[in-house]
This record gives C-alpha cells, structure tokens and sequence, in this order.
C-alpha cells in the first residue's frame, strides 16, 4: 500500500497514541490507527466506550466541552491538527460532520446548504454549488421545487441528507457521521448507505454505529471500541471489514459482533 | 357495577370513585383561582370604562392639562410616555441582549458568572422606587442629565433591563445544542453561529422579554416621580434632554384631586395607556408570528 517514493500517504487521517479525559474521567486510552484515503471506516462498539468521543476528536468538537484534555496526536495529511498553531475552525472546513439526530437549521432548505459556503466566504456560484451538493446527496429531485420552504417540513431522511448536503457543500476531505441513520426508518437508512457508496468515491468517511449489521454493509475498515476496567475507551481491534466480521482475532471482538455481548 | 373477571381484584381496595372525587375537588379549586382573576379584572375594567369613556374624546388626547377638568388632556404625559418607551427601548434592548449573549454563549461557567446571573435575578426584584432614587442621584446629579427625558429613559432602563436579560437567556439557553454544533462542525466561528443561528432561533422568545420589559416600564410611576417630579406640563418634549412627564404620573395626580370630574380624566387616561400597553404587545406578538411561521413552516 504504502509507496516509499512519494511522501504522498495514502493514510489521510493518523491518529497515535491518542488519550482523552473530560476532567479526571478517562475517555479514551492510547488509541492508534491509521485511516486511509477514500474509504469508509466504521467504529462499532457497546455504548459508552468513547467512539462519539473518538470521532469528535477529528474537527475538534471536543474542545467546545470544558474540562476536556487530549494528549497525543491526530494527523490530517501527515499534520497535526492539535498542534499549538493549528485553528479548529479551519479543521472542521476539511472535516465534516453529520449528527445522530437530524440538525437542519431552522431555516429554508436553500439557506442551509449554503450556510457553509456563506460563512467561509465562499467566492463561486453559491446557486450552482447549492444545486451540485443536493444532487450528490440524492436529494435534489425532492426539494428542487421548495429551496426556499422550512428544512423542518421535510421528513426526518430528508433532514439528515440535506445535512449531509450542508456538509458537504463546503468540500471537505473527509466526513465524520455520528450514528447518522438512528433517528431513521429503515428505508431511509437503506438511502443514506446508499448514498454512503457513492461518497466515497469523493470523501473519506469516518462513521459510527450501532448497528452491526450497517457497518458490515456500508464500511471497508472496521475498527472495535470497548470499555476497559477502568470504563475508558479502548481501541480492540482494527482491520479490513470483511476480516474483522468473518475471523476477529479477539474474543470481545466475536463476542459483539455475534450478539453475545452490548 | 363490579366485575368478577379476576380472582386477585380482593387484594385491592380500589376506591375509583373516591379518588375521581379528589380529582374533580381539585379541578373546582384551580377553575376557582381562574375565575377570582378573571373576575377582579373584569370588575376594574367595566369600572374604567364606565368611569372614563364619556371623558374619551380627541380633545382629551391633544390637550395640555388643566384645572378646569373641561379643557383638561393628556397630551403632555401622552407625548412623554413615547418619548421615555422609545428611548428606554434603545437601551434596554441592545444592551440587554447582548448581555445575555454574553452569559450565556461567552461566559466561562465559574462562581463569579454564577453570582452575576443570581444578582441579576435578584434584582429583577428590587422595588422600583430604589431605582428611581438610584436614577436620581448617578443620572440627574452626577452625570447632571438634569431632570431629563434620558435621565427618565436611563433609569427605567436599569430597571426593566433584568427582565430582558433573564427572558433572552432563556430563550438561548432553550435552544438545542445541535444547533450549535451544526454551525461549528461547518466551520463557523462563534460570532458566526451567535449572529446566523443563536440569535434568530431565540429571537421569538427575545421579543417576548422586549414585551413584558416595556409593559412594566410603561405602568412605571414612582421611579418617573423621582426623576421628573412634573405633573403641570403645558409642552411637549422636543428633545431628550427636555423635561417632561408620563401617564401614570397625570392619572395619579388626576386622581388625588377632590372633584369627582377628574377621576373621570383618570379613568380615561387609563383608558388611553391600556390602548397603548396593547397596541404595543399586538404589534411585538405579530412581530414575533411572522418570525415563527418564516423559521418553522
């Protein structure tokens, strides 16, 4: 995989050694792993054991709860985004985001998606980039006759795909989905993996689940959270999907993915 | 009737009706302390009404008072109460918003921002009189604003601001916190999701404390008598640093006199502030509709 004649790294996001508290608890314990260009990884695990916590370490989410402390190193294109000099708003331009709940704004559908290019001061068409971002997020031919009625009158899939479209319509690199289909009807998660195959081509995709079965559908690289004695999150197992699903090399690991266990 | 269907319904002694009683006890006694309400204000009303509608006329409206009850009007005090709402509007609302966007999105949460907010409730309670007193001391002798218009406005301003305050916050605060991180995960500073998303999500509830703070202003006498001490004015105010004096003040007056034609000038002021007091609330209740049916709908 790795080509030791270019410095180009296939792996876009790195994370080592990575530690976080919120005040004295311990979330996450020495966490390391590499994740690479243009896939889609999925982090399973029982609740609790810090894998929200481990994706909002990416666009530094983390740092708008107080009392939270990170030691280690997360590398967005080999550099490190919790170094001194580094602006977490501008990390979050390269790293999205879709939430576990629906979050449009209470705004007009038109307004959302542009809202991040207006606050980045996007300088094309805001029109044209509005319309390609609700395509790529199969949204366009639903609301192409309302932009301007409420983002709240649509369904509750409509709402997360037209915030997949906010997200992306400022081109980031990569896109962190937090249990993005739990507030969701199975046809509307059916439309969201789907898109999830078609992103891909384009983003690199970190997603969190709970539902076993969705990450073995929709992910490449699987990696396995769970609690340690202490309740902080540890990193048991990451590789390929297929792998992972068909021979863990953990016990916990067979355990959860076989319903035994969370 | 009794049903039998299950063998166990000897363990329990139900009572239905007994506690249905209780109930239906209950609800008579909240109707009642509706109705005790509903009733005193009805009462005052019909009383105002009856008292000061013959007193109703446009000549009572544009004229300056007098002490022949015949020419007397209220268009002095009617020409200062605008002029005080007006200008306490231009403090309290921008200085009250943006205080409580200050708690409640940049304040770090410690003992001191803790002791603010609860002084801040506190004196949302303080008898307004002691403002009154605290306006005539730091804005007509200190500042020496005189017994001005914007000495009146700063005062009522202290006053009704905590009402602004405490309303906005909770409007914020009501806000969900996803809101919030959309904006952020988007790449927005915190200006940007104060000014774009805070703000115009809990303007609705903002209005609502912009209300209720000048309805309270507007009924405000003592702290006025404190900075005006006028009654017997036979001038509009032209500026802000003019003197002037206000509709509670002309109805209080109004009312002390002997004659009994002047209780009839009362209740037609009256009339004439309550006409105001709910013109006002349509037009802050409309405001804050249309805002609601653009964000939500």
């Amino acid at each position: 995989m790795q080509n030791s004649n270019y410095l180009y790294n296939s792996n876009i996001l790195e994370v080592k050694n990575l530690n976080v508290w919120y005040r004295a608890f311990q979330a996450l314990k020495e966490i390391s792993l590499s994740i690479p260009r243009h896939h889609v990884i999925a982090c399973i695990g029982p609740s609790g054991c810090g894998k929200s916590t481990f994706l909002r370490c990416f666009n530094r989410m983390n740092d708008l709860i107080p009392g939270t402390r990170i030691s280690g190193q997360v590398l967005l294109d080999g550099q490190d985004i919790y170094n001194s000099g580094v602006d977490p708003t501008e990390i979050r331009t390269h790293i999205g985001m879709v939430f576990q709940k629906p979050n449009p704004f209470p705004k007009s559908i038109f307004d959302n998606v542009a809202f991040g290019l207006r606050i980045n001061g996007f300088k094309g068409n805001i029109k044209e980039a509005v319309e390609s971002s609700l395509r790529r997020a199969a949204l366009w031919d639903e609301v192409k006759d309302r932009l301007n009625k409420s983002a709240l009158t649509l369904s509750g899939g409509q709402q997360q795909r037209l915030c997949i479209a906010r997200a992306i319509a400022i081109q980031p690199a990569v896109i962190l989905m937090d249990e993005p289909c739990s507030a969701l009807d199975p046809v509307a998660t059916l439309k969201i993996e789907d898109l999830i195959a078609i992103l891909k081509e384009e983003y690199t995709i970190v997603i969190v689940t709970h539902n076993i079965q969705q990450a073995a559908r929709v992910s490449d690289y699987t990696a396995f959270f769970t609690m340690a004695d202490d309740r902080s999150g540890i990193l048991v197992e990451f590789g390929k999907t297929n792998e992972i699903f068909s021979n863990p090399k953990d016990k916990r690991t067979e355990d959860y993915i076989t319903g035994r266990f969370g | 009737m009794t049903f039998n269907t299950l063998n166990y319904s000897k363990m329990y002694n139900r009572r239905i009706a007994m506690r249905k009683g209780i109930g239906d006890a209950f609800y008579s006694l909240f109707l009642l302390s509706v109705l005790v309400g509903i009733i005193g204000l009805i009462t005052l009303l019909v009383q105002v009404l009856t008292e000061g509608i013959p007193w109703l006329s446009w000549r009572f409206i544009t004229s300056f008072p007098s002490r022949h009850p015949q020419e007397a009007g209220i268009f002095s005090a009617l020409m200062g109460t605008i002029w005080l709402m007006g200008l306490t509007a231009v403090f309290t609302v921008p200085i009250g918003v943006g205080a409580a966007i200050y708690l409640e999105e940049y304040a770090p949460k410690n003992w001191l921002t803790r002791l603010i907010e609860l002084n801040i409730a506190n004196l949302a309670s303080v008898p307004s009189i002691i403002y009154g007193l605290l306006g005539l001391t730091i804005f007509v002798g200190w500042m020496a604003l005189g017994r001005s218009i914007l000495a009146g406005a700063l005062t009522l301003s202290l006053l009704v601001m905590p009402i602004v305050i405490l309303a906005s916050r909770e409007a914020i605060k009501a806000l969900p916190l996803t809101y919030r991180e959309a904006a952020y995960a988007l790449g927005a500073t915190r200006w940007q999701v104060t000014k774009s998303v805070v703000v115009p999500a809990a303007l609705p509830g903002i209005l609502t404390g912009v209300i209720l703070a000048m309805s309270r202003a507007i009924g405000e006498a003592a702290p006025v008598i404190a900075i005006s001490a006028l009654v017997y004015l036979t001038f509009i105010p032209t500026s802000p640093l003019d003197r002037f004096t206000v509709m509670p003040i002309q109805i209080f007056n109004w009312i002390s006199r002997p004659q009994n034609e002047f209780r009839g000038l009362a209740a037609a002021g009256i009339i004439v502030l309550l006409i105001i007091l709910l013109s006002m609330n349509a037009l802050a209740i409309f405001l804050r509709n249309r805002y609601q049916v653009r964000t939500e709908v």
